[in-house]
């Protein structure tokens, strides 16, 4: 073999290993989980700094449980409209075996405290000020509410945008009765 | 002599790196920061995020942090994705060091396709002289010189 055929070969190898790897990229894209259409994927796991208290929240932790899993930021304009209807949620259902929980994400961890004090949350809230939990989900915006079943799957359609309190009482009771 | 020039030289070049360094800007900084929802620089964007961290980049600067301590505690915040340059550390140095051996690699190449070329254009007239003439044109030529001398 020349090295001008040797050249050829190295160059092909070099192209058609690029290809390789925008391919493997491309497939191994992570979209989040599908919901609708009666699907109950597994909710992604995770384990974030709790905003609220000292030490982590493992979502894992709360098998046995409904999540309402909220994903929000300070800086959201909808997310604090809905604050105050999460926060009666988790004082009506609390009792029933449900939590509500917030994840707060892409933000300062001290406007996020802030915003948890303002708005005298008392449920969970925890911090990924990266965003690396929003891509498992597919969030595409804040806010947006998920629900988990005591099984710990995802249940009934994700809510993106403000949550009403009527469609909060569905996901909750959907997610009871799964 | 030249080795004055150099130092002198060097330091020019390295004084206003040093200022950037201790005294930041916000527009120097706008160009090194991404806004972590739009995945663009924050001079690109303007939204509520975008706003917020100019906002806090400006307290820092106001509050005489350098531009790494400034970096240091957004990442803190964001993690290493807000800068837009890749870290100087691990894996992400090879994308530092990948362009270079790539300019190299085809410096290399070029070098090498120009050496070859060269010495073929050098071998080509010298084989020309060497090539044997066709027996009928010399002796059609040796017959138009001997009609000419006639």
């Amino acid at each position: 073999m020349t090295l001008k055929h040797g050249l050829q070969a190295v160059t092909v190898a070099v192209v058609a290993g690029l290809l390789a790897l925008l391919i493997w990229k491309v497939v191994h894209q992570d979209n989040g989980v599908k919901l609708g259409g009666g699907r109950t994927p597994p909710a992604p796991q995770f384990a974030l700094s709790r905003l609220d208290a000292p030490g982590k929240l493992e979502l894992a932790s709360l098998r046995g449980k409904v999540v309402v899993l909220n994903f929000w930021a300070s800086w959201c304009v909808p997310c604090k409209s809905e604050a105050p209807r999460l926060e009666a949620a988790w004082q009506h259902y609390r009792d029933k075996g449900v939590v509500v929980v917030g994840v707060d994400a892409q933000d300062f961890s001290g406007d996020a405290k802030h915003f948890v004090s303002k708005y005298k949350l008392t449920y969970p809230n925890v911090h990924d000020g990266p965003g690396n939990v929003l891509p498992k989900y597919g969030v595409t915006g804040f806010p947006e509410t998920y629900f988990v079943d005591r099984r710990g799957r995802l249940v009934g359609d994700r809510v993106a945008g403000e949550i009403s309190a009527a469609k909060l009482t569905a996901g909750i009771q959907q997610a009871l009765k799964s | 002599m030249r080795l004055a020039a150099l130092l002198l030289l060097a330091l020019v070049l390295a004084a206003p790196a040093a200022a950037s360094e201790r005294h930041p800007t916000l527009g120097e900084l706008e160009g090194e920061v991404m806004c972590p929802t739009c995945k663009t620089t924050l001079d690109q964007s303007s939204a509520p995020i975008a706003n917020r961290i100019r906002q806090f980049i400006t307290t820092r600067i106001a509050a005489g942090d350098t531009k790494s301590q400034i970096k240091q505690k957004l990442v803190a915040q964001f993690g290493p994705a807000i800068l837009a340059e890749p870290s100087r550390h691990g894996f992400n140095l090879l994308a530092w060091v990948l362009p270079f051996v790539a300019i190299g690699l085809g410096a290399a190449a070029l070098a090498w396709l120009v050496w070859r070329w060269s010495r073929r254009r050098e071998a080509a007239p010298a084989a020309a002289g060497e090539a044997p003439v066709d027996p009928e044109i010399e002796r059609r030529l040796d017959d138009e010189l001997a009609r000419f001398d006639a």
